[in-house]
């Protein structure tokens, strides 16, 4: 498929979807759009007519709040009726605000609380190995997300066990909910943290689909330790005035706003 | 209760290869031989119980049935959100074992007193609580738990009311156990606790008053038909846990009671009414300070049942 083209819908499909709801985190939802439409459009061994076939890689969006983005990929992916989507967040609707697994062809895991993601994954990567079975791992985190503690249990874990079939990504827009990253919670030395752990690091631009694609190919010289990609991302990318704003976390956007937003992402084809 | 657990689950592991155990890094010596006989189902997660409960339920979602072990409050307390968000919501089979319930480590104090995890794990939908009172339930109830969908709570307990199977018993889950018949009152325990019970209903039949004792190894599901029918054949209902008193066993029994409507004539809960104890000692040593060991237990059935004779006194 044209992953641009994909990215696109995403992030319309997502635009629409927070605005119709009136709901939060359009903001991660669009700096995470590229590596969605990657995965979903080009890296995933996933069949939407068989969502649960044993030899799938399992993908895990860990940053749940980031949901109407995976809700849109897979709904542009075949998984299921793009039509659901205009249920997003609305009384009696399946698809909650944060991701969910219940009646939803293709999500594997429900999140939402910060820090589950990399463990569960964790678990299902070390199952693999224990069977012997080469299907991947990829979860999706924030960077926000990642002062949670139970992540670094979590990348501690799979760096001891080898897990080399697990690939952790961040979305790494450098903004949490309050402030940016920097001065809520330093990351940085990042790469170094995980290098330390164990873990190859790859630093991709999160916008660029081929090196999103080439980093998220396993090669030879991933064997024997778990992958973590990088990803520099701009929060609400592809909006002008969403991007790298703390604001466009929480604000939906409304009326004059959302016609501008859109119109900037439809001329973006 | 804890060798008990580990060789009943060598035996099930031994004929089920999907059967995995990870340990939060406790159970010096006792785990040895599980780990050596099986080292494709055995994992030490580390000191990382939030980790540990995570890599369980993606494990589960697997195909494994795992069981997480650690001692007191240490495998559910920290990883709640882990066990109610990954694992119970998600339908995997899950057992959490906490090997020492109530003072079990009484004199290590408070972090190591599990005496709110029976309220705390009834609560979570998708589960069952399970807190076996003699060795003969707690073998099977972990066979038991092994093949129960969903989350399941397993409590052991360093006490235990000794083996009280009779002959030819079989094992029904959830169901309680008549270990003692009575026509005066009932008094009902869960857990090891159960042998204070036990020499309670001696003393008292020396007194002659005749206790009906029943062994409930399963606060979720309840089996509320035991109750009212002791209720209605004995009049006087106390429930005995090493735990506290609010919102546990004994809150179990009477909101299911109430609801029904079938209401003893006489309910009370023994249980732990203080709070936190941060008063050292043994388990034996704790339960007596907090008036749930066999003397404190017969002088509450007596006052009780005291109390209600004075009142049918005064109304005759």
């Amino acid at each position: 498929p044209d992953l641009k083209e994909l990215a696109r819908k995403i992030r319309i499909d997502a635009l629409h979807m927070t605005s119709r709801g009136n709901s939060s985190h359009v903001g991660a939802a669009f700096s995470m759009a590229d590596i969605i439409a990657v995965l979903y459009g080009s890296v995933l061994n996933v069949d939407p007519k068989d969502p649960r076939k044993p030899d799938r890689d399992r993908f895990i969006l860990s940053k749940g709040h980031a949901g109407a983005g995976v809700y849109a990929g897979l709904a542009e992916t075949g998984f299921f009726p793009v039509d659901w989507l205009k249920t997003h967040y609305q009384d009696g609707s399946k698809l909650s605000g944060h991701v969910s697994h219940k009646g939803i062809p293709g999500v594997e895991l429900s999140t939402g609380s910060l820090g589950h993601g990399l463990g569960v994954g964790a678990g299902m990567a070390y199952a693999a190995k224990l069977k012997g079975e080469t299907h991947r791992t990829f979860v999706l985190l924030g960077d926000g997300e990642c002062d949670e503690g139970s992540n670094w249990e979590a990348i501690l874990f799979s760096g001891h066990h080898k897990l080399d079939h697990l690939i952790a990504i961040i979305d790494y827009n450098k903004i949490q909910s309050l402030a940016s990253v920097e001065e809520t919670l330093a990351l940085e030395p990042f790469a170094d943290k995980f290098q330390s752990f164990g873990w190859n690091v790859k630093e991709v631009d999160g916008h660029d689909h081929q090196a999103l694609q080439e980093a998220l190919t396993l090669t030879a010289s991933n064997t024997g330790k778990p992958t973590v990609v990088l990803a520099h991302t701009v929060k609400g990318k592809g909006v002008s005035f969403m991007e790298n704003t703390v604001l466009w976390h929480y604000r939906s956007a409304q009326g004059k706003e959302f016609d501008a937003a859109l119109a900037e992402l439809e001329q973006a084809a | 209760m804890r060798d008990i657990f580990i060789q009943r689950l060598t035996q099930l592991a031994e004929r089920d290869s999907r059967i995995m155990l990870i340990t939060g890094d406790l159970g010096f010596k006792v785990l040895d031989n599980y780990a050596a006989r099986f080292p494709k189902q055995f994992l030490n997660a580390g000191v990382a119980e939030q980790n540990m409960t995570s890599v369980a339920a993606g494990m589960a979602m697997e195909g494994y049935i795992v069981f997480t072990y650690s001692i007191a409050n240490f495998t559910f307390m920290r990883c709640l959100e882990q066990i109610r968000n990954d694992a119970a919501y998600h339908d995997c089979n899950l057992n959490v074992v906490s090997v020492g319930g109530g003072f079990s480590y009484g004199a290590l104090g408070i972090s190591h007193h599990a005496t709110e995890d029976l309220s705390i794990m009834r609560s979570l939908p998708n589960t069952t609580v399970a807190s076996p009172c003699d060795d003969w339930e707690a073998a099977e109830i972990t066979e038991a738990v092994t093949y129960t969908p969903g989350v399941s709570y397993l409590r052991l307990d360093k006490s235990s009311a000794g083996n009280l199977q009779l002959s030819g018993e079989k094992f029904e889950f959830g169901k309680a156990r008549t270990v003692r018949e009575g026509t005066d009152v009932t008094l009902a325990a869960t857990g090891g606790i159960l042998g204070e019970v036990l020499l309670a209903a001696e003393e008292l039949a020396q007194q002659g008053i005749s206790a009906r004792v029943l062994s409930v190894h399963t606060v979720k599901p309840l089996d509320v038909d035991a109750f009212a029918k002791a209720s209605l054949e004995t009049g006087g209902l106390i429930t005995i846990e090493e735990h506290t008193i609010e919102g546990g066993f004994g809150g179990a029994v009477a909101e299911s009671l109430l609801e029904r409507g079938t209401v003893p004539k006489f309910f009370h809960r023994i249980g732990l009414r203080a709070g936190f104890s941060s008063t050292v000692g043994s388990q034996q040593y704790l339960r007596s300070v907090y008036e749930m060991d066999a003397k404190a237990i017969v002088a509450t059935t007596l006052k009780k049942l005291g109390t209600r004779l004075r009142r049918l006194s005064k109304a005759a």
